[in-house]
């Protein structure tokens, strides 16, 4: 099982990082797409491996969630941002996931996995939709960093606006609006399982959970407000700067 | 099989000149059904005439005729390669004044349809056209804007995407602010309004794009109600100011401004969702996509190079294949007639002869064909045709 792990993992880590270098380039955009494609559904064997190996949820220990994490950020990207318009979507987003997939790796999210002492329907509540609710942002903040740079090409007359071409302005826009109203319902589902479960057993708000519930509190804002396009896609960057700080900084003192 | 071409360019000929020979496709077709197995390729930038085994001669005294005028001293006279690898060039867009343009393609193909040419040019027009297509998709030689309307339209697109449903307000009804509403409504948009001083020329541009006539004093009203302004008047002073920009939030309003002096305050392009373009702008992007145009050509002129390498190839194999054609027919006479003195034979003898026999000539004739289908690749295929056909007396058997 460790050797199947093993071999699902490399193909998946190669085919990302070749999506990585072929962004790189508008040449070889399509390349790049066909190796998330074939990265994801490595991946995808890797986890359904994982699952069948594990006598319950398999991504409850810090590096496993980074992996299904990582799983969930290059799948909502694939759902959409797979276009050659959003190449530098991919270049934003995909070096992050090879980074924390080897992160994954390391940390030994990738293996035969063990068993968690939480139940199975909290942990795929809890776990799954703050994952899942966490890859929306990421691929807001994507958008949102998009929404800057072409924003700002435009108001300093770039010549070269026209070349280097990305998606317009009012579709960025509406896809980050949409990214996250529909990851901010999955967030407060996740953090409901969770407030629920420390009602049940007791115990104390963590500095990761605090910094989840001011995730919360900056994309409710975002939905609430409805501020100007500029502005919003600040507000997505700093919402995204608190999911970073939760998922890498302060994962540790959850898990 | 020769190709020859004949014709005047934006290159060689003043606009005078062209315009006399310039022909409507029809025209065009029946210049070329006259001159035999020909195909002429009429536009305002150019008039070539394209003959199969013809002498291009007449057709330059075709075109002399319709100029009124000796044509001897401007027109160029291309033959086989060059003739073709100059097609090849101008299907794809790289002959043509602005790099890349996708019209002349649609213009070749119009031309090949008018007459439906022969199998020779069938194939070297269908070649061409083939080519024009594959280098607009593997390039991205046409994609920019070469111009300054069609770039504040490709901008506008750069800011809302789909234009379809954007409202434009036009102010100037000069021709500067008519072509760039006309590249944006090209792309989908509404031409709300039309402003200018005088009313009865904005009332005929907005009649054109059924827009509303509005004096000039009315813009700023009018700017909470559209995605994108168009400026070309002839004012002095600014006619819109930063004041005048209503509250928008969420909805980006885009400035082209072709005026000078500009009609647009610069402090318009400060505020937030405002995106303000003048014509130093415009013609920046332009002269960038341009660039970028000729980088995309150096890709295109190897796509023609490897075209043209196809084409050399089948011409030389148009000499070649009919001579291996008629050798192998003169063998198989050669062995039928030998085996029909050997008389009446047992069934399974004769089959055993007639195998042999058909192996051993196979055998023979295999290396001379593999050596003359490699000539033809190179430039010793009509050589080599003539001298099997010498070798051998195929003279008048071919095909």
């Amino acid at each position: 099982m460790a050797l199947m792990a093993e071999v699902l993992f490399w193909p998946a880590v190669v085919a990302y990082g070749e999506a990585v270098i072929a962004y790189a380039s508008p040449r070889f955009t399509r390349l790049g797409t066909w190796g998330v494609r074939l990265g994801w559904l490595a991946q995808t064997a890797l986890l359904a491996v994982q699952a069948s190996r594990a006598d319950g949820f398999p991504w409850s220990s810090w590096a496993g969630s980074l992996n299904l994490f990582v799983w969930l950020v290059v799948g909502t990207y694939l759902i959409w941002g797979c276009r050659p318009r959003f190449r530098l979507l991919g270049l934003t987003v995909m070096p992050l996931a090879v980074t924390l997939f080897v992160a994954a790796r390391v940390g030994g999210g990738t293996g035969a996995g063990h068993r968690s002492g939480y139940g199975n329907l909290f942990l795929v509540l809890h776990v799954g939709f703050v994952l899942a609710a966490f890859a929306g942002f990421t691929l807001a903040a994507g958008l949102a960093g998009l929404y800057l740079l072409e924003d700002g090409r435009l108001k300093r007359h770039a010549a070269d606006i026209l070349r280097l071409k990305l998606p317009s302005l009012v579709v960025l826009e509406h896809l980050m609006r949409r990214t996250i109203a529909v990851s901010l319902p999955l967030l407060t589902l996740g953090l409901v399982a969770g407030f629920v479960r420390l009602r049940e057993r007791g115990g104390g708000v963590d500095a990761l959970m605090g910094a989840t519930i001011a995730t919360w509190f900056v994309y409710a804002s975002f939905l609430a407000f409805r501020p100007s396009a500029r502005t919003g896609a600040h507000l997505a960057l700093a919402g995204f700067a608190l999911v970073i700080v939760a998922r890498i900084a302060l994962a540790g003192s959850h898990f | 099989m020769r190709l020859s071409l004949v014709g005047i360019s934006h290159h060689v000929a003043p606009v005078e000149l062209r315009e006399r020979v310039a022909l409507p496709l029809d025209r065009a077709a029946t210049l070329a059904r006259s001159l035999g197995d020909a195909v002429c390729l009429s536009t305002c930038n150019r008039t070539e005439v394209y003959v199969a085994d013809e002498d291009e001669l007449a057709a330059l005294s075709s075109l002399e005729e319709i100029a009124g005028e000796p044509l001897r001293s401007v027109a160029y006279r291309l033959h086989d390669d060059e003739a073709a690898i100059h097609l090849f060039r101008v299907s794809a867009g790289l002959d043509s004044l602005i790099p890349g343009e996708s019209e002349i393609l649609g213009q070749v193909r119009a031309a090949y349809d008018a007459v439906r040419p022969g199998p020779f040019l069938d194939r070297v027009f269908q070649q061409a056209i083939a080519l024009g297509k594959r280098v607009r998709t593997e390039t991205a030689i046409g994609e920019s804007p070469a111009s300054v309307p069609a770039a504040a339209a490709a901008l506008a697109h750069q800011v809302f995407g789909e234009l379809r449903g954007r409202r434009v307000l036009v102010v100037g009804a000069g021709r500067v602010g008519e072509l760039a509403a006309g590249s944006l409504a090209a792309r989908g948009a509404t031409i709300a309004y039309v402003a200018n001083r005088s009313r009865e020329t904005a009332a005929a541009l907005a009649a054109r794009f059924d827009g509303e006539a509005i004096g000039l004093d009315e813009v700023p009203g009018r700017l909470a109600d559209v995605d994108v302004v168009v400026a070309s008047t002839g004012s002095p002073a600014a006619l819109i100011g930063a004041a005048d920009i209503p509250s928008r939030r969420r909805r980006p309003l885009f400035f082209i401004d072709i005026a000078v002096p500009r009609d647009v305050d610069p402090a318009v392009g400060k505020l937030e969702g405002c995106y303000l373009y003048d014509i130093d702008d415009l013609e920046a992007v332009v002269s960038e996509t341009l660039a970028g145009r000729r980088v995309e050509a150096e890709h295109a002129e190897r796509l023609v190079a490897l075209e043209a390498q196809r084409f050399t190839e089948w011409r030389a194999s148009l000499d070649v294949v009919p001579a291996i054609a008629s050798l192998r027919a003169h063998a198989e006479e050669i062995r039928a007639a030998e085996l029909a003195k050997l008389g009446a034979l047992p069934d399974e003898e004769r089959r055993t002869i007639e195998s042999v026999t058909a192996q051993i000539l196979n055998k023979l004739l295999h290396l001379p064909t593999v050596r003359m289908k490699e000539a033809a690749a190179g430039t010793e295929g009509t050589r080599y045709a003539e001298t099997i056909r010498e070798l051998f007396g195929l003279d008048g058997e071919a095909e």
